[in-house]
């Protein structure tokens, strides 16, 4: 239990590399979502007024409303960063209901990683943009003395990040998994379609949270 | 009773009262949160959608501190670095 709670069982040795289950579920979700980009991209060619046409619009629309939310102005890059995000949680958390399988982000090492990807982002995005003094003048705007503090916040909340995913995942998993173990078939089914809800919530929160902390390094300073 | 067993009893009470008060302070927050957007949705009912979609990003933000304190707590039982 011990290893299965905060991250995933080990399926495959492949020599130094051992090959866990959220890394296959990564993979899986990953081809998926290819798949599925594939298709949509299809039908957008050949067919504009086709309905996979149409849903593969409004999410990108969704996903740059989100961009342009969290940097104040349009931000195709972002946008791109943004939707790279919100697929992945979301595909997880729609595999994560398939029976036998866990989310790939209720697996510790997963949230971590994509909480480690925003937080590289934001010096990255906020270099190409505003240039590394540009960049680095932000972390004095407060004054000199609270530039720790700035940096002590870019760190703390890339760990809310990944412990708020990864926990609002696993504790799902966990729930669901405790009630079949207690009281067997169809029970469970509710909390099942409240976990699969906040599973999309939860994509849907770390894509504004991602985009909010890579637009505030974007943002063009509008100073008098 | 020897050192291990009061470290486990210590986790396991730690354990309960991170649950309990992480559970009661997000409850606190999530009823304030839940009432005053079921306030906004009564005075603008055409901005339900919006409202709607805005509360339920605050409550899950409201909901993660209890996360955290569910993190907190599974640390103590399942993963305590002082149980051997």
């Amino acid at each position: 239990m011990n290893d299965d709670l905060f991250g995933s069982a080990v399926v495959l040795d492949l020599g130094p590399i051992p090959v866990t289950e959220g890394m296959v579920g990564s993979l899986v979700v990953t081809v998926g979502l290819l798949v599925v980009a594939a298709i949509l991209g299809r039908a957008a060619e050949r067919r504009p007024d086709s309905w996979p046409a149409a849903a593969g619009r409004m999410l990108v629309g969704f996903v740059q409303g989100i961009a342009r939310d969290g940097a104040g102005h349009d931000a195709p890059m972002l946008a791109v960063f943004g939707a790279t995000l919100f697929l992945f949680v979301a595909g997880s958390a729609l595999y994560g209901q398939l029976p036998g399988v866990r989310a790939p982000t209720a697996d510790l090492a997963v949230a971590a990683t994509l909480a480690l990807t925003v937080f590289f982002a934001v010096p990255i995005a906020g270099v190409r943009v505003r240039g590394v003094l540009g960049y680095l003048r932000h972390y004095t705007e407060g004054g000199v003395f609270l530039a720790p503090i700035e940096v002590i916040s870019e760190l703390s909340r890339t760990l809310a990040l990944a412990l708020r995913l990864f926990g609002n995942m696993m504790s799902g998993h966990l729930i669901v998994g405790l009630l079949v173990s207690l009281v067997g078939l169809l029970i469970p089914v509710p909390l099942m379609a409240l976990d699969l809800a906040i599973g999309l919530i939860q994509a849907y929160i770390f894509t504004i949270l991602a985009c909010v902390y890579v637009g505030a390094a974007i943002q063009v300073e509008e100073r008098q | 009773m020897s050192d291990q067993t009061y470290i486990a009893v210590a986790s396991i009470l730690g354990a309960a009262l991170v649950m309990g008060f992480g559970a009661f302070g997000a409850a606190l927050g999530e009823s304030r949160l839940g009432s005053a957007g079921m306030d906004a949705i009564a005075r603008q009912p055409d901005e339900s959608g919006n409202l709607a979609r805005n509360m339920l990003v605050g409550l899950a933000m409201i909901e993660s501190t209890a996360i955290f304190a569910l993190v907190i707590a599974l640390v103590l039982l399942f993963a305590n670095p002082f149980v051997k």
